[in-house]
């Protein structure tokens, strides 16, 4: 069954077995192995992508289920090559160590500041509360998230461009 | 891992849902977020020739009023129900309990019909709807019919559904009195299935209990109600002491197996702990006129 797809805002479309899963499609059929699979059990979230914007775990869904939506994986997420302000985070504040929970980390740390600019520490744990990190004891990802809120807001509020991507994605 | 290979449909209309599941219905899973089903079809404890998504379908979605009830689409997603503003003054134990189903990801894919409809004894809407009184609209080929909370849960994974049928609708009487609940839950982590979750709804009138719906999570073969708790509080003034009593009925009630979660004494323990606390956080809800 074809399906047609926009990841990381190209249109991509294939013939795949209904049975195939989002994650399957996205590393074997578009080679875009950044999105991880960690416990394929729908724990983990080393797999999160982003569907039309929101984090859902792509070894839990279904190539087919996503058809016309749009798909932001960790490819997705330099703009121009220009680190997004979540990746700039995770750099400056060694937001992770082995770095295999690390695209998830981000994805959901993206969606988070699309809605809520300026989450509380509270907040940012909840929002990954789905990501399972074994390295880092999740302090440096929660600083992480906090520097790209405040990388996000010193841009939104400076007089011209800040020499980060804004918003991320596409 | 991946599922077995399977047919998919993907009605675009309610009617030919149910045309597909008129046919082929006892082949057939009906699929909705995918969030429960797909583990199933990973692990191949599920094995359907033919899979019907129907969570694309339109107008089975969304948070309505009407009529003194309120009403949630089958395939509302946790997360609306979570971050609803209306519910929260409305019906504060249904974004309670949203909060506490599995994790953020996984709420912004899966359904409140579906996770009713796949009836998971450790599922947390099942117990609400129990303690709310909840009555669930199925659809098929020969129409509709309104299947109450209490009769739809008949035991692990199993419900009154027919394979026929679709959950296109909840309805949610909404007490004409003062009325609160709540919704409280052990886990050992996010996202893990609830040790013990116990939801409680009750309505007050004149200072009195007028009704009491308490519904328990993992505790049992299915959801339960637990019905002589509810029973020793409907008349009475909710006081410590009947609070009490209800708290000892609703654990006496509890079936849980001992497992890696805790042991059977434990677990009614918390049954009660947490009957007693839900109950006063909902009498102290319906005072301050929180529906």
């Amino acid at each position: 069954m074809i399906v047609k797809v926009k990841v990381n805002g190209a249109e991509r479309s294939a013939d795949v077995e209904p049975r195939v899963l989002l994650v399957d499609f996205l590393r074997s059929n578009l080679r875009l192995t950044g999105t991880h699979v960690g416990c394929d059990t729908s724990s983990c979230g080393a797999c999160t992508v982003l569907l039309d914007g929101e984090p859902v775990k792509s070894c839990t869904m279904l190539a087919v289920q996503a058809e016309g939506q749009s798909i932001t994986t960790v490819e997705g997420l330099a703009a121009g090559g220009a680190m997004s302000p979540i990746q700039a985070g995770f750099h400056e504040e060694h937001g992770l160590q082995c770095g295999f929970c690390t695209p998830g980390m981000m994805l959901v740390g993206t969606a988070l500041l699309d809605r809520n600019p300026n989450p509380s520490v509270d907040e940012i744990r909840w929002a990954i509360s789905g990501n399972i990190c074994r390295c880092t004891g999740y302090m440096n990802i929660v600083k992480a998230i906090q520097y790209a809120a405040e990388t996000k807001r010193a841009a939104a509020t400076a007089p011209t461009a800040q020499p980060v991507a804004a918003g991320g994605g596409q | 891992m991946f599922p077995a290979a399977f047919d998919y449909r993907v009605p675009a209309t309610l009617a030919e849902a149910v045309d597909i599941l008129h046919e082929r219905g006892d082949d057939a899973k009906v699929m909705a977020g995918g969030q429960s089903l797909i583990p199933l079809l990973k692990l191949r404890f599920a094995q359907p020739a033919l899979v019907v998504d129907i969570g694309r379908l339109p107008n089975l979605s969304g948070i309505r009023r009407q009529d003194g009830h309120l009403t949630l689409g089958a395939l509302t997603r946790h997360v609306e129900v979570e971050r609803s503003a209306e519910l929260k003054a409305a019906c504060p134990i249904l974004p309670e309990a949203a909060h506490w189903i599995a994790d953020p990801l996984v709420r912004n894919r899966g359904t409140v019909g579906g996770s009713i409809c796949h009836a998971d004894p450790s599922g947390d809407w099942g117990s609400v709807m129990l303690a709310l009184g909840a009555d669930f609209v199925a659809h098929s080929k020969s129409g509709e019919r309104v299947i109450h909370a209490a009769d739809f849960f008949q035991g692990p994974f199993t419900t009154a559904l027919r394979a026929d049928e679709v959950l296109i609708e909840i309805r949610i009487p909404l007490g004409s009195g003062r009325s609160g609940g709540a919704y409280t839950k052990l886990e050992r982590k996010v996202g893990d299935f609830a040790t013990v979750a116990v939801a409680v709804q009750v309505e007050l009138d004149g200072g009195k209990v007028a009704k009491a719906g308490i519904g328990l999570t993992s505790v049992g073969e299915k959801n339960l109600k637990a019905a002589a708790a509810e029973k020793a509080l409907v008349g009475h003034e909710p006081t410590d002491e009947v609070i009490a009593e209800a708290a000892r009925q609703a654990a006496a009630a509890a079936e849980p197996k001992e497992d890696i979660r805790g042991s059977v004494e434990f677990k009614k323990d918390i049954v009660r702990v947490f009957v007693q606390r839900g109950l006063k956080t909902a009498v102290a809800r319906a005072k301050e006129g929180k529906a």
